[in-house]
């Protein structure tokens, strides 16, 4: 038997990698974007790949009352169960026959419909999107049946760690603001009425303000003509509504949430950021990617491959109407974790002391733009791409000159983004774990607001 | 009723001297390759007492090699724009980076230098060891559910130590793996000729070969494993086990049966795959028509083939799993009474025409759906290469589903009777 030195070991000894190769860019693909007479905007991009077509669709959702977010749960799970014309076997039915699907979904800021079915079958999908959004019947058995299983769910996603602590630093960063209200109260789905969700459709799944997006095997041209004639009847004088102002985040301690009896802690860590259309973004979007982004990161480097504290470290940046706030995660056992907040420390203070190496900027420039290349490579992935940045006022054109400006980036501009937004006393957060083993530590290490 | 398109899929096959399969896709519609490469040796092979030294080892093939110091591998990929991962499963264990395609040297360079010289030491032993225990702590021990059904059913349903065994492993079990453990592990089941290498995406398919054979060609030869039969007899009652969650806040059951052998009867197993959308896919299927949206008995439903969400994931015994989370005021013996009340119908009777007819249509389209994403396809095919020797499958399945008849389906809806099966009952146990 050989020894595992044997093994690592060849006559040849080590190699050298190989050179990249020439670079290929994408093909542009035909697209239209365009604005229909009810005030809906179609994007209509062709990559036929393969005979599918991908829906996206958001129309801006946003409301203040304190359960909007339950009569907008509810409205949301009940959409496509049924309408004057079909019933929910119908809709299921005669998606089906055409290799389709179609959800719809809501968070505090968007009510989302992503759907996808044979090309050949696209009018079938618009015939039953547009239905739903004229004349979705929410019957009070769906209604009602619905809203048992929406508390259910309810009920299973607050079980779910991730869940609360996600649930922890909305509340830590937003306090009672409805952007807080990404899961409704129970009690407030309870109360709401068939007719509250009908008055709420009939307000508020409105074209106007709202984005659609297809991409598949399909001529733009003619799925915009498409879209048109299947929607042309799904008109109203309201415009789409925005969720409410987001105020800007400010450095806090972190709060320490108690679960009693977890074995594993998540750390939540966020700070303001910028969005995508600042000319700074590109600058940011790369040390952050240095920061936590990738695997290939200072964070993740030394608290998972050095430290072994956890198994999932991430940062990435979260946007809004309004702007972007970058949020760093990692789960840890509970007797890792005031040490990996020692490291997170650390390495956030690092980073502005000692910003980025040329190389390290290089690094993440690379993996920034073939990631998304590879990203924007199937149908599914351009479809949510660019309805992510749809929303936001931006476009295919965007999209495809990000490659250049990630080009042009400098370290220097590295840096001083680095040196604005990673200051380690710009972040608040939460820590969600078992307080009786977390709360010694943590105090001891200090920063951290206890229960 | 629309025309459903079949896929087409251009493939090329090479096998080196060292005995390594090479199967190549080339498909230029857009500037990514894929590399990616399947090992013959999963979770049911690890032995007694080293639960979870698959997945662990997975974990180490990425810590360095040769010519690659610990994080080079991650950082080459990543730096040259590309993303990657590995994943452990019953009887194979994969490895894969997606690039542009002017990074496909670079891949095959690094994946063919992990196959020859993996570099595996006591210091990131240990890191890893933490690590996947990290990784257990995030999916299983630490969440309501957890493991369930992957985990919690097999030991119910099987017998034998390959077949029941958590592949994830016990704490104490990686904590005692050491150097010597992974060594004999690589000498055993990392030979070139126990791997299919696949490659797919943009690339010229001569210049491929070459460059195929410039960095795995001096791979050495070894002797390969002699793949032992994992078959053990089916159950011959029902067999039911209570599993207390304190996390879980809803009860919830899988229920297993046996699927046909997918390697020597695939068409067998696929009617189980046509049943499946029968019984659980849509609002139209049959339990959710009955369980959800009739009888009002469970929250959520779900019917498929194989543990880990997908068909055609393992060689023999794999398993036919029903699923569902209800709330704690309905007995489960209803649920499960309600069940066999819809297969025992199905299998008198059988689908209806309509049926099978949107079943063909809406399989194709996932098949396409999946299959545009290049990382999917490229799995797909190794998958298939590795374990039925026919990467073909990746464009013949869904004909081979399209074909599933009537009778055939109601023959599989018999099969899945009470007599032989697992029953795990996940009950809430917090007060």
């Amino acid at each position: 038997m050989r020894s595992a030195e044997e093994i690592g070991r060849t006559g040849v000894g080590a190699r050298p990698l190989p050179a990249m190769g020439t670079v290929r860019t994408d093909r542009t693909p035909s697209a239209v974007d365009t604005v229909l007479d009810n005030g809906l905007r179609v994007i209509a991009v062709q990559r036929p790949a393969v005979p599918m077509v991908e829906l996206r669709m958001e129309i801006p959702f946003g409301g203040t009352h304190r359960t909007h977010a339950a009569r907008a749960e509810l409205l949301a799970v009940t959409l496509l169960s049924g309408t004057r014309r079909r019933d929910r076997f119908d809709v299921d039915r005669e998606l089906a026959a055409v290799g389709g699907d179609l959800h719809a979904g809501v968070d505090p800021e968007h009510l989302s419909l992503a759907g996808s079915a044979l090309a050949s079958g696209l009018d079938v999908l618009l015939d039953v999107l547009g239905d739903a959004l004229t004349s979705a019947a929410y019957t009070e058995t769906e209604v009602s049946r619905e809203r048992t299983r929406l508390l259910e769910r309810i009920t299973m996603s607050r079980s779910q760690p991730r869940v609360i602590a996600r649930e922890a630093l909305q509340r830590r960063r937003y306090g009672d603001h409805p952007a807080t209200r990404e899961w409704p109260e129970a009690g407030d789905v309870a109360a709401v009425t068939r007719d509250a969700v009908r008055a709420l459709h009939r307000r508020s799944v409105v074209p106007r303000g709202a984005v659609l997006v297809l991409v598949g095997d399909v001529a733009p041209d003619h799925a915009v003509g498409a879209v048109a004639s299947a929607l042309a009847s799904w008109t109203s004088d309201r415009s789409a509504t925005e969720m409410a102002v987001l105020p800007e985040l400010t450095g806090a301690d972190l709060q320490l949430v108690h679960r009693p009896g977890a074995v594993q802690s998540q750390l939540r860590l966020s700070a303001q950021a910028l969005p995508r259309t600042d000319d700074r973004y590109p600058a940011l979007q790369l040390a952050n990617l240095v920061f936590g982004g990738y695997f290939s990161s200072r964070w993740v480097e030394n608290i998972r491959e050095d430290k072994g504290y956890t198994y999932s470290a991430h940062s990435g940046m979260e946007f809004n109407p309004y702007g972007a706030t970058l949020v760093a995660d990692a789960d840890t056992a509970s007797e890792a974790t005031a040490p990996a907040l020692l490291e997170t420390r650390y390495e956030l203070g690092r980073f502005v002391v000692v910003p980025p190496e040329e190389s390290e900027v290089d690094n993440a420039r690379h993996y920034a733009i073939g990631a998304l290349m590879i990203a924007t490579s199937s149908q599914r992935g351009l479809a949510g791409h660019l309805t992510s940045l749809a929303s936001r006022g931006l476009d295919l054109d965007w999209l495809r000159a990000h490659p250049g400006r990630l080009q042009a980036v400098t370290s220097k501009q590295v840096a001083e983004v680095v040196a604005e937004f990673f200051s380690p006393t710009r972040f608040t957060g939460v820590v969600v774990g078992d307080a009786d083993r977390l709360a010694g530590p943590l105090a001891a290490l200090g920063g951290v607001e206890l229960p | 009723m629309p025309r459903i398109p079949s896929p087409t899929v251009e493939l090329h096959r090479e096998t080196l001297p060292n005995g390594l399969r090479v199967v190549l896709a080339p498909d230029r519609s857009a500037p990514v390759v894929a590399v990616c490469v399947h090992y013959d040796v999963g979770f049911r092979s690890e032995p007694p007492g080293r639960t979870g030294f698959a997945h662990l080892f997975e974990h180490l093939m990425f810590q360095g090699s040769e010519s690659l110091e610990k994080l080079a591998h991650f950082r080459h990929v990543q730096s040259s724009g590309g993303t990657f991962n590995g994943s452990t499963h019953p009887d194979y264990t994969d490895y894969y980076e997606v690039l542009p395609s002017a990074a496909l040297e670079r891949a095959l360079f690094l994946e063919a230098d992990r196959m020859r010289a993996p570099r595996i030491t006591a210091e990131n032993l240990r890191n890893q060891v933490d690590v996947v225990k990290e990784e257990i702590r995030l999916n299983v021990l630490n969440r309501p559910y957890g493991g369930f059904p992957w985990i919690t059913l097999p030991p119910v349903l099987y017998d034998t130590f390959p077949n029941a065994h958590n592949g994830y492993g016990d704490f104490s079990e990686l904590e005692a793996a050491t150097v010597d453990d992974c060594a004999e592990f690589f000498d055993g089941y990392y030979a070139p000729g126990n791997a299919v290498l696949t490659v797919a995406g943009d690339l010229d398919v001569d210049e491929a070969v070459a460059l195929v054979h410039r960095h795995f060609g001096d791979v050495p030869a070894r002797p390969t494993p002699v793949r032992p039969s994992f078959a053990e007899p089916p159950p011959d009652r029902e067999r039911r086990r209570h599993l207390p969650d304190p996390l879980a806040p809803l009860p919830a059951l899988a229920i297993g049966y046996r699927l046909p052998d997918p390697v020597a009867d695939l068409e067998g197993y696929l009617a189980y795959e046509v049943l499946s959308a029968v019984l659980s896919d849509g609002d139209s299927s049959r339990l959710e028509q009955r369980l959800v949206h009739t009888d009002e008995l469970v929250t959520e439903v779900g019917a498929g083939c194989g543990l880990f969400g997908a068909p055609l994931d393992a060689r023999d015994p794999d398993t036919f799993t029903v699923t569902a989370v209800h709330p704690s005021t309905v007995d489960v013996n209803r649920v499960l009474a309600a069940t066999d009340d819809v297969l025992a119908k199905l299998a008198a009777e059988g689908p209806e025409p309509a049926e099978l007819d949107r079943i063909t249509a809406r399989w194709a389209a996932t098949v396409f759906r999946e299959h545009d994403r290049l990382v999917s396809r490229t799995l797909a095919i190794g998958a298939f290469e590795l374990l039925h020797g026919r990467a073909e499958l990746i464009a013949e399945v869904p004909a081979t589903v399209a074909a599933v008849n009537a009778d055939q389906v109601a023959t599989a809806a018999a099969h899945l009777n009470p007599t032989s099966r697992a029953v795990l009952i996940i009950e809430p146990s917090a007060h």
